[in-house]
C-alpha cells in the first residue's frame, strides 16, 4: 500500500488513490451535476405551467440551442427533458450516490485500508470525469443535446432527420454513457472484491453493516447489467454510422426512403431494459442501505430482522433481472409473455414489503434521535411506501394498458425511485460528513432543508398521479392542445409553485455543506454514538485509516441498547462479555 | 438589470445566513454547550412536526381526490374497459387502505418513541412469527391481485377476431395519423413502404385485390357495440396509440404490425350528454416522436349503424382516388 507516499497536491486532491478523497470527488461531481439537472427542471416546470412564455431561468443554463430565441420551443423541451432524466438516473443517483458511499464506506466499515485496487478506483472515477465532460459539452451543440428521452429508443434516436438532437448530441450521449459504462464497471468489481477479500478478521458476511451488505449486491447488479448496455448502444451506433439495421426497417422519414430492413427497435428495448430495471435497484439498494444504518443508529435499537433484510435484499436483485418487460406491454408483445412479466413484476412487492414492515418494527419502542439524517432517513421510508404502491398498478399489464407513458409512471418513479434515493443521499451526508471532512453539518439549517424538501417534494410528485389518471402523456411540451386537459391547468401551476419552492429549500443545502467544510464546528471522533468501525478512526483523515493495527471485530454492527451493557451502543470491536451471546 | 438585482440579493441573503450560523455558534460557546448536539427538545419538536406535517400530507391526498376527482377520465366507453376500471378500483381500494394504514402508523411512531436522554430503547432484533405473517400477508394479497390481473389482461388481448369484426389500420407518421377501411370484403389490402408515393400516402398496393376497396380517413367512426380490430404500423419513429376513453393503447412500431380489438358501448352523442357538449373521442400519440408528440390527434366517433353506414358511403375508395382519378 501507498500509505507512505509523500503527498503533494495532485496526488493529495487530484490524481488521488484514496478511496475517502475519490469519494469525495464522486459527491462533488454529483453536487454539480443535480444542480444542473435540478435548473433543467424548473426551467420546464415553468413552461408546463405558462405555457411559451419566457423566464429568466434560460440564463442560467449555457447553451446557444437554449437561450438564442425567447420562449421554450419543443424540441428545446425534449432536449431539456431527455438531459434531466440522464443526468439524475446516471450523474446524480448511481454514480453520486454509489460512487460516494461504495468508495467511502466500503473499506472503512469492513475494516480495510484502502479499496483492492487504488489505481482502478482513481481510473473509475476520471473516466466518469470523461463522461461528466462529454455530456455537458453536447449541451453547447449547435443542434442541441440528445432529445428522444433518457431511454434514447430508435428509430427517434438513430437517424439524425427525425429530431435535431438526433445529430451530433446523440453521438455525444452514446460517446459519454460509453465512458460512464467502463467507469462504473471498474469501480462495481473493485468493491465486489474488496468486500469478497479484505474484511478483517471476525467481519464475517453475517457482521457485515447493511450499508455494506446493499453496496455489494448494487455492485454485482451493475457489472450483470452495465455491459449489456453497453451493448445496446454499441448496436445503436453501428446503426446510425455504419448503416447497418439491428433496430431499423421499414422507414421513410422527412421523404427520404431508408435502405434499412429486417431490424427492430423491439430489440433494441429488451436491451435497454434488461439494463433499466436493474438500473433502478442500483440506485435505490445503495439509498436503502444507507437508511438501515442510520435509522438502527437514531432509533438506538437494532434494525429488525437483519436476516431478513439481507434475504430481502438479495431476493429483489434477483427479480429485477426477470421483470424488464413490465416496460414493454405495449409493444404488441405476446400477451402469455406480458403475462409472465406481470407475475414476476409484482413479486417484487413482496420483498419490498417485508423491508418496510421492517423499518417500522426497528422504529417501534425506539429512543429515536431526530438528526437531519434520521430526518431524511424517515423521508425515504415514506417515500418508498407511497411509491411502492403505485409500483402495483403499473406491474399489472391489464391496469398498465391506459396509464402506461401517462404522469401516472412518472409520478410513481419520481417517489419511489428519485425521493427514496435522494433522501438517502442526503442522509448519507448529513450522516457521514463528520468522517468525511472532520467537521459538523449544521443541525438547525438541515431542519429546515429536509422539512422543506419533504413538502415540496410530496407537492410536485402527488398531483402527477392524477395527471395521468385524467389520461396526460408524459413528455409533452404542451397541455394545450387536447381540450380534454384544459381542466389540468390549475394542478400543473401547483405542481411548478411546489417544484420552484422546493429547489430554493436546495439552497440551505449547498450552503451548509460548503459552510461546513470550512467553518462547521470540529467534529468528535464517534459524534453518534455508532457501532460501526468506521467511527474508530481518528477525526483527521489518513491514508490507510487506522494509524495501527486493523480493528479486529468481534460482534455484528447493531448492539444498540443492549440489556446488560453500560452504555446503549457497543462498538463492534468490543469483545462479547463472558456468557454474552451474540444477539 | 434584473440579473444584476438577483446576483445582488443572492449574496446578500449568504452574508446573512453566514452571520446568523456564526453568532448562534459563538453563541452556544459562550453558553459551553455544542449547537449540533440533538437535544431532548429538539426530539420533541421533530416529533411533533412529524405528527402534523405527516397527517398533514395525508390530508392533503385526501383533499387531493375530493376536488380533483372531476378531472379524472370518466368511466369506460368499452366492454373490456369497464373489467380494467373494476380492476382498478379493486387496486386502487388496496393500495389506498396500505398508504393510510402504514403513513400514519410511520409518522405515530415517530411521534410516540422521539427520544429522551433518560429513556432507552427496546432491544428487539428479530421475531420469526412476526416476520412469517408479514410476509405472509403481503403474498396472499398480491397473489390474489395477479390472479385477477391476468384474466382481465388476457381478456382484454385476446380477442376472437369473427365476421362482424371491423377491420381499420391506424397508421402513424410525424406527426399524423392516417386511418385505413378495409371496404365490404373486410379484409385490408397489403402495403409496403417502398410503395408510398404521391397520393398513396399509406403505401397501399393496388395490385392486391384485397385493396381496392379501401378507404382512407381522416377520423375514425365506429359502431356502437360492433367490435373492431385496430391495425398499427408507423411510417418513421415509434408512436403509440392511445385512446384513454377507451382503455386502448397500443405501440405503432416501423417494421412490423401491431393491433389491438375493442368493443365501443357508448356514443359520442351519449357522452356528450354525461360529459359536456365540447366531449370527442380522440386518439393521442403516447410515445416521444419528436417536436409536434404533443399534438398528434385523431378524432374517433361513436354512432349507430345507420348514421356510420352514411358517413362511410361518402367515402370514396382507393380504387376512386388513386386509379381512376389522375
Ligand atoms: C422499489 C423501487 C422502484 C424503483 C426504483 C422503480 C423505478 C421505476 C422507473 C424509473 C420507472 C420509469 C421507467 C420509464 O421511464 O418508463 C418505473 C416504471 C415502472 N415501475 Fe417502478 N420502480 C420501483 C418499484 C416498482 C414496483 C414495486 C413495481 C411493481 C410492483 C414497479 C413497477 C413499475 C412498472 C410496471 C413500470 C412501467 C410503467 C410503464 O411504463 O407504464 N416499480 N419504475
Ligand atoms: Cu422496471
Ligand atoms: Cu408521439
Amino acid at each position: 500500500m501507498s500509505e507512505h507516499h509523500k503527498e503533494n497536491f495532485i496526488t493529495k486532491y487530484v490524481f488521488t488513490q484514496d478511496h475517502k478523497m475519490i469519494a469525495k470527488q464522486f459527491l462533488i461531481t454529483g453536487m454539480f451535476m443535480a444542480v444542473v439537472g435540478m435548473l433543467m427542471s424548473a426551467i420546464f416546470r415553468v413552461q408546463l405551467a405558462n405555457p411559451g412564455e419566457t423566464s429568466i431561468l434560460y440564463n442560467l443554463l449555457p447553451g446557444a440551442w437554449l437561450n438564442d430565441s425567447g420562449g421554450l420551443n419543443p424540441d428545446k423541451y425534449l432536449a431539456l427533458v431527455t438531459m434531466h432524466g440522464t443526468i439524475l438516473v446516471f450523474w446524480v443517483l448511481t454514480a453520486g450516490l454509489s460512487g460516494t458511499f461504495a468508495n467511502f464506506l466500503i473499506p472503512l466499515q469492513i475494516g480495510a485500508r484502502d479499496m483492492a485496487s487504488g489505481f482502478l478506483n482513481m481510473l473509475s472515477y476520471w473516466f466518469f470525469f470523461l463522461a461528466t465532460v462529454v455530456l455537458l459539452s453536447s449541451l453547447f451543440v449547435e443542434t442541441g443535446p440528445a432529445s428522444g428521452g433518457w431511454t434514447i429508443y430508435p428509430p427517434l434516436s438513430a437517424l439524425p432527420q427525425a429530431i435535431p438532437g438526433s445529430g451530433t448530441g446523440m453521438t455525444l450521449w452514446l460517446i459519454s454513457i460509453t465512458l460512464f459504462v467502463v467507469g462504473s464497471l471498474l469501480g462495481g468489481l473493485n468493491y465486489i472484491v474488496t468486500i469478497l477479500n479484505l474484511r478483517t478478521i471476525g467481519m464475517t458476511m453475517q457482521r457485515l453493516p447493511l450499508t455494506v451488505w446493499a453496496l455489494l449486491i448494487t455492485a454485482i447488479l451493475g457489472v450483470l447489467s452495465f455491459p449489456v448496455l453497453l451493448s445496446c448502444g454499441l448496436l445503436l451506433i453501428f446503426d446510425r454510422s455504419f448503416g447497418t439495421s439491428f433496430y431499423l426497417s421499414d422507414i421513410i422519414i422527412n421523404g427520404e426512403v431508408l435502405h434499412n430492413e429486417g431490424g427492430s427497435p423491439i430489440l433494441f428495448e429488451h436491451l435497454f431494459w434488461f439494463l433499466g430495471h436493474p438500473e433502478v435497484y442500483i440506485i435505490l439498494l445503495p439509498a436503502l442501505g444507507i437508511v438501515s444504518e442510520v435509522i438502527a443508529v437514531n432509533s438506538r435499537k437494532p434494525i429488525f430482522g437483519y436476516k431478513a433484510m439481507v434475504g430481502a435484499l438479495l431476493l429483489i436483485a434477483f427479480l429485477s433481472f426477470i421483470v424488464w418487460g413490465h416496460h414493454m406491454f405495449m409493444t404488441g408483445m405476446n400477451p402469455f409473455l406480458g403475462s409472465v412479466f406481470t407475475f414476476t413484476t409484482l413479486l417484487i412487492a413482496i420483498p419490498s414489503a417485508v423491508k418496510v414492515f421492517n423499518y417500522l418494527a426497528t422504529l417501534w419502542r425506539g429512543n429515536i434521535r431526530f438528526t437531519p439524517a434520521m430526518l431524511f432517513a424517515i423521508g425515504t421510508v415514506s417515500a418508498f411506501i407511497t411509491g411502492g404502491l403505485t409500483g402495483i398498478i403499473l406491474g399489472d399489464s391489464a391496469l398498465d394498458i391506459n396509464v402506461h407513458d401517462t404522469y401516472f409512471v412518472v409520478g410513481h418513479f419520481h417517489i419511489v425511485m428519485g425521493l427514496s434515493a435522494i433522501y438517502g443521499m442526503f442522509a448519507g451526508v448529513y450522516h457521514w460528513f463528520p468522517k468525511m471532512y472532520g467537521r459538523m453539518m449544521n443541525k438547525n439549517l438541515g431542519y429546515l432543508h429536509f422539512w422543506g424538501t419533504f413538502i415540496c417534494a410530496y407537492g410536485v410528485f402527488f398531483p402527477m398521479h392524477f395527471l395521468g389518471l385524467a389520461g396526460l402523456p408524459r413528455r409533452y411540451y404542451s397541455n394545450s392542445a387536447f381540450p380534454m386537459f384544459d381542466g389540468l391547468s390549475d394542478i400543473n401551476e401547483l405542481i411548478t409553485f411546489f417544484a420552484l419552492a422546493g429547489a430554493i429549500f436546495q439552497v440551505f443545502f449547498l450552503f451548509n455543506f460548503f459552510y461546513s467544510i470550512f467553518k462547521g464546528t470540529k467534529a468528535t471522533q464517534n459524534p453518534w454514538k455508532s457501532n460501526t468501525l468506521e467511527w474508530t478512526t481518528p477525526v483527521e483523515r489518513i491514508h490507510g485509516n487506522w494509524p495501527g493495527e486493523l480493528p479486529v471485530v468481534t460482534r455484528w454492527a447493531y448492539d444498540y441498547s443492549k440489556p446488560g451493557a453500560d452504555e446503549d451502543f457497543i462498538l463492534q470491536t468490543e469483545p462479547l462479555k463472558e456468557g454474552e451471546i451474540e444477539h | 438589470m434584473t440579473n444584476i438585482l438577483i446576483v445582488v440579493v443572492v449574496i446578500l441573503l449568504v452574508a446573512t445566513l453566514v452571520q446568523i450560523l456564526r453568532v448562534s455558534e459563538l453563541l452556544s460557546e459562550i453558553k459551553n454547550k455544542d449547537v449540533n448536539e440533538v437535544t431532548d427538545k429538539d426530539n420533541n419538536t421533530q416529533g411533533i412536526l412529524f405528527l402534523i406535517v405527516g397527517f398533514g400530507f395525508l390530508i392533503f391526498v385526501i383533499w387531493q381526490m375530493v376536488t380533483w376527482n372531476h378531472l379524472l377520465l370518466p368511466p369506460a366507453s368499452s366492454v373490456h374497459g369497464t373489467q380494467i376500471d373494476f380492476l382498478m378500483k379493486i387496486s386502487m381500494g388496496l393500495i389506498l387502505v396500505v398508504f393510510f394504514v402504514l403513513s400514519p402508523i410511520l409518522f405515530y411512531f415517530l411521534y410516540k418513541y422521539r427520544g429522551k436522554k433518560s429513556n432507552k430503547a427496546y432491544f428487539f432484533s428479530h421475531n420469526n412469527k412476526l416476520e412469517v405473517v408479514w410476509t405472509v400477508i403481503p403474498t396472499i394479497l398480491l397473489t390474489v391481485l395477479i390472479i385477477f390481473g391476468l384474466k382481465t389482461w388476457d381478456k382484454a388481448m385476446n380477442v376472437e377476431v369473427t365476421e362482424s369484426t371491423t377491420i381499420i389500420e391506424v397508421y402513424g407518421q410525424q406527426f399524423n395519423w392516417t386511418a385505413r377501411y378495409s371496404g365490404l370484403d373486410n379484409n385490408l389490402g397489403k402495403a409496403n413502404f417502398k410503395l408510398v408515393k404521391g397520393r398513396n400516402t399509406l403505401g397501399v398496393d393496388m395490385l392486391d385485390s384485397n385493396a381496392a376497396d379501401d378507404k382512407m380517413a381522416r377520423e375514425v367512426h365506429l359502431v356502437i357495440d360492433q367490435p373492431v380490430l385496430l391495425k398499427f404500423r408507423s411510417q418513421d419513429v415509434i408512436h403509440s396509440a392511445f385512446l384513454p376513453h377507451f382503455r386502448v393503447q397500443m405501440n405503432c412500431v416501423p417494421g412490423m404490425t401491431t393491433q389491438f380489438g375493442f368493443t365501443p358501448n357508448k356514443t359520442t352523442a351519449q357522452m356528450k350528454e354525461s360529459e359536456g357538449e365540447d366531449f370527442e373521442y380522440i386518439l393521442l400519440c403516447n410515445k416521444i416522436c419528436g417536436a409536434s408528440h404533443y399534438n398528434m390527434q385523431m378524432k374517433f366517433i361513436v354512432e349507430t349503424q345507420e348514421e356510420y353506414d352514411v358517413w362511410l358511403a361518402s367515402q370514396e375508395s382507393l380504387e376512386t382516388k388513386l386509379l381512376t382519378q389522375k
